[in-house]
């Protein structure tokens, strides 16, 4: 081979440092197809380098727990002997190179990690961010969301998995680096479930799926670097993805699955044929030789480093039984698949590449999983925090509140997301309880009584103004959103996106960002089972806010008592769960109405926070709660809005509680009654003669809760200790709510 | 009474359609592979939704030429209940046992959303329980699925009563603002000239439980029960 100089290092994402690690893990230089593939393994995206250490730190054991974190997803028991798997993964800096078909594979990519469990994916969710759609970058950022949202649909729909929820921001933060995070759930049953390991020496590897081209080489390594002007030159790192091949891919493996012929399987993501041939090995405590010779190819003249480094989507490695083989290949044809025979498990723990015979890369696993480098990076509170966490309200106007909620529910990251859910197949499988747009996802489980919620949340502006705050901020929200729909939260996935941890700056909000997470999942009892850390989030230098997202998973033990976001009837009562105190830093109504990312978040007493989560779901178990939605962006007014949407116009007329403003403002005080976003508070609505129940639910629960109001008329009438603030037709403020995002998109607007 | 749901490659609707058959009326219901030749003794045969051969080429156009589809135009040609859902609407149109096409929607995305759709004959195996003018609320999702033919076939449809179902609002009202794909004269569903082969874009197999949000669906499957155990009894008492 090539001397290995510093340009060929730099090409691999490899530090000097890092060759000698691996000619030491060796004991030899490595062949050029040797280096490659440890450039893959040891990349930020699949070693999580920079924050393994960190990451220890979350909790993931609890008595649900069926599987942590180091599979393809992590399980937890749902009961009725089912395990709901699930797990959230970024596929940001494809998706901004190619905006359809990054987020679409990014989906494909998710869905293989569920069904490589054993489980029967049945929902997706996604948490997307992307620059403002007006302003300079605004054509492009509204061509970055078409495409996503397109390529979502492309895949979710085709492969028959509904879409039944998630969140979407814009901010300029994220106008050069969108992020797209794709969470999956499925159901197995809870003592099957299938793991990536490969043992038993001298049984077969298969290979199974669409043939391996030169597409993605290098992508796991693209993702582990900044962006720059020329990243459009990236995108032959991107991949296309096929749904049709994917769905054969998923029938046919559940299939498989059904027999005891299967050891192991993992899906080819990040790092293709490389990462599933050494950690099935490593997880198996054996290892793997093949030939990649027998490597189904879409090209001619792949070399072994092509086809090993390849992230081409659709394909799936397989350890099976000895002797089993018929059965096996017969599966696979059933759905026109065909299975590739490409090596076997070997007893010496090493990962063995030959190409037509001749050894062309022969690695311990232990070299690649275990040697990987691992740093402790430094950390340094950034210098901008000081600045903004302080809020100065002399200089600043209170907007009139009825124009200020207009201007809050026709902000897009506020506005109705019908634009985008209503083109993702949200009810294929008919399990989607509460419709998309409605709470929390919801899908029934067949078979059972039971129902699972799920939510996907984060807030980047916070976590930029506190990063620990803000993470456990998103922990709660995510959590209580899946509380309103009358869910216990039993297990959590996070995404963590950052930009580059070798700012000391950056990595102090990652590890800042971590803690928080680990705290707020402790308190409320919500163990993470896995995720994705996608760092490196920057472009030009300028990174995106520090951007934790959480998957929250919650089960309803009876189905029939779940509770959606929207007012149900008339002449119903309103109670305000929670206390407010008018926190505007860092706020929607800041950030909307004054151009402000100031402030400190609001302040998370994790107790009360619990207190509310189990408050939430007694209320729903005993049906006394008609609806009930989360109180957070916006505040109390935009909240009361969102209940009286998509139904049929029935407004409301309640009495906010007044708040002492800690910032002594007093002319913001009606503000902060209205908009603040303190946390630890949900709106929920309920017969006048369930109310009693409900107060004595709480009052034993300990929350308060104020009746603020009744449901009914067609106007949204708030008013402040009796001084009417708002008086709005529901009609007015559903129309700029519901067109703030078509809007955009006019042009191909029916 | 049986109901067969056949199941072509990239089929995703298929277990929506035998849960309506099997669990929510309690009938039974098999699964046919695409590349099998027996309708397994089926009394009502089923083509679900979904994207099958992934849409490539055309819509339907694959599926067409599986071996099950000898089986089904035969069981058509005798007079079975035929129910294309969707994709299998888009499937009978491609095989010939149903005239016209399917466009793209006309703003080409993708709707999912509950649709107003309303009965127009009652005629149908799959329509005998509704009433004329009754307005469904079932979901849509498709992409392709602005319903096309030519002038003649449409007027000769029309002429036959042989659209059934049409896009309306929520009174019932044919409009261009309750047409969500564009197809001609709001057409959601239609039948063959022997009226026992149905095929329409909307889902009723998702509106079969009112904890979906609708069951207004299940109309259509309680006529073709009916229907068929009529139709058992008549020709056993002919026997």
């Amino acid at each position: 081979m090539s001397p290995v100089d510093a340009a060929l290092l730099e090409r691999h994402g490899l530090t000097p440092d890092e060759y000698d690690r691996i000619v030491k893990s060796l004991g030899r230089e490595p062949t050029l197809t040797e280096l490659g593939i440890f450039s893959v393994m040891w990349s930020e995206h699949c070693s999580y380098k920079s924050s393994r250490i960190h990451l220890k730190k979350l909790p993931t054991d609890g008595p649900r727990v069926l599987q942590g974190p180091g599979e393809n997803a992590g399980a937890v028991d749902i009961g009725d002997g089912l395990a709901a798997v699930f797990k959230i993964e970024s596929h940001n800096h494809p998706s901004f190179i190619e905006p359809y078909q990054g987020a679409a594979t990014g989906v494909g990519g998710i869905i293989r990690d569920i069904f490589t469990m054993g489980a029967r994916p049945i929902a997706l969710m996604n948490s997307l961010r992307f620059g403002e759609m007006d302003g300079p970058d605004g054509p492009r950022t509204r061509r970055i969301v078409e495409g996503v949202v397109a390529g979502i649909a492309g895949y979710g729909n085709s492969i028959g998995i509904p879409t039944v929820g998630g969140e979407i921001v814009f901010d300029d933060r994220y106008a050069s680096n969108p992020l797209v995070n794709v969470f999956c759930l499925g159901i197995a049953a809870a003592d099957a479930l299938v793991l990536g390991r490969a043992s038993g020496i001298g049984n077969p590897v298969y290979y199974v799926g669409s043939k391996t081209g030169r597409d993605g080489i290098h992508g796991a390594t693209m993702a582990s670097a900044e962006f720059d002007d020329k990243s459009a030159e990236k995108r032959p790192a991107v991949q296309v993805g096929d749904p049709f091949m994917e769905k054969l891919l998923l029938e046919a493996c559940l299939e498989l699955m059904k027999t005891d012929a299967l050891i192991g399987v993992q899906d080819m993501g990040a790092a293709g044929l490389t990462c599933s041939t050494c950690e099935m090995g490593s997880r198996g405590g054996a290892g793997i030789e093949i030939d990649v010779m027998h490597v189904p190819q879409r090209e001619t003249g792949m070399t072994p480093y092509e086809i090993m480094l390849s992230e081409s989507q659709e394909r799936m490695l397989l350890a099976v039984k000895k002797g089993r083989e018929a059965e096996v290949e017969r599966i696979f044809e059933k759905w026109d698949l065909h299975a590739a025979h490409i090596g076997e498990v070997t007893s010496d723990g090493m990962m063995r590449v030959k190409d037509h015979g001749n050894t062309v890369a022969e690695i311990p696993n232990t070299a690649l999983v275990d040697a990987a480098p691992i740093y402790d990076r430094p950390t340094t509170r950034p210098a901008y925090l000081d600045e903004v966490q302080h809020l100065d309200w002399s200089a600043l106007n209170p907007a009139l509140p009825s124009d200020a909620l207009l201007s809050l529910l026709g902000s897009p990251t506020i506005a109705s997301k019908r634009w985008v859910y209503r083109q993702y197949d949200h009810m294929v499988r008919t399990n989607t309880i509460v419709l998309a747009g409605m709470g929390a996802g919801v899908v029934r489980v067949k078979g059972t009584n039971r129902a699972l919620a799920m939510s996907v949340d984060g807030n980047g502006r916070y976590c930029y103004l506190d990063p620990r705050r803000g993470a456990m901020l998103a922990v709660a929200e995510a959590s209580r959103n899946v509380a309103c729909a009358g869910a216990t939260p039993i297990g959590g996935t996070n995404c963590l996106n950052f930009g580059n941890p070798e700012r000391p700056e950056i990595m102090w909000q990652l590890v800042q960002s971590i803690e928080g997470i680990a705290e707020a999942c402790r308190a409320l009892n919500v163990p993470i089972t896995g995720g994705n850390v996608s760092l490196y989030n920057e472009t030009n230098g300028e990174a995106i806010y520090p951007t934790p997202v959480l998957g929250v998973v919650g089960v309803l033990d009876d189905a029939a008592k779940v509770v959606a976001r929207a007012f149900r009837g008339e002449g119903d009562d309103i109670v305000l769960l929670g206390d407010g105190i008018g926190e505007l830093g860092g706020s929607e109504y800041l950030k909307v109405v004054h151009r402000l990312v100031r402030g400190r978040p609001p302040e998370l007493e994790l107790d009360r926070e619990r207190r509310l989560i189990d408050l939430l779901v007694r209320a729903a178990r005993a049906g006394v709660v008609r609806s009930a939605h989360d109180c957070s962006d916006g505040g109390v007014a935009v909240t009361l809005a969102e209940c009286a949407f998509d139904t049929g116009g029935i407004g409301c007329e309640v009495d906010v509680p007044m708040v002492a403003n800690k910032t002594g403002a007093q002319s913001f005080d009606g503000v902060g009654a209205l908009f603040g976003e303190s946390a630890s508070r949900a709106i929920v609505s309920v017969r006048a003669a369930d109310r009693p129940a409900l107060m004595e639910l709480a009052a034993s629960g300990g929350v308060p809760a104020n009746l603020i109001g009744k449901t009914g008329g067609s106007r949204l009438v708030l008013r402040i200790g009796g001084r009417t603030a708002i008086d709005l037709p529901v009609e007015t403020a559903e129309r700029a709510w519901a067109t703030a995002i078509s809007r955009y998109f006019k042009r191909s607007a029916a | 009474m049986k109901f067969t749901i056949v199941v072509f490659p990239g089929s995703n609707c298929d277990h929506d359609a035998y849960h309506a058959a099997k669990h929510v009326l309690g009938q039974e219901a098999e699964f046919a592979w695409h590349k099998e030749t027996s309708l397994k003794g089926a009394d009502v045969v089923v083509l679900p939704g979904g994207f099958s051969h992934g849409d490539y080429l055309r819509t339907g156009a694959i599926a067409r030429f599986s071996p099950i589809m000898n089986a089904v135009a035969a069981f058509a040609a005798a007079g079975g209940p035929v129910l294309g859902i969707c994709n299998g609407f888009q499937i009978l149109c491609e095989a010939g046992l149903l005239p016209g096409a399917m466009l793209r929607n006309r703003d080409l995305k993708f709707h999912c959303e509950h649709v107003g759709v309303r009965v127009e004959q009652t005629d149908t195996p799959f329509t005998s329980l509704a009433t004329r003018g009754q307005v469904l609320h079932i979901p849509i999702a498709h992409g392709e699925g602005n319903y096309f033919a030519d002038p003649e076939v449409i007027a000769d449809l029309e002429a036959s009563r042989r659209v059934i179902f049409r896009y309306c609002d929520a009174d019932g009202q044919i409009t261009d603002a309750a047409n969500p794909n564009g197809s001609v004269k709001n057409i959601a569903g239609i039948c063959s000239a022997a009226r026992n082969v149905v095929g329409l874009m909307p889902h009723p197999e998702r509106a079969c439980e009112s904890m979906l949000g609708s069951a207004d669906g299940l109309v259509l499957f309680e006529s073709v029960l009916s229907q068929v155990a009529a139709d058992g009894r008549m020709s056993t008492a002919a026997s």
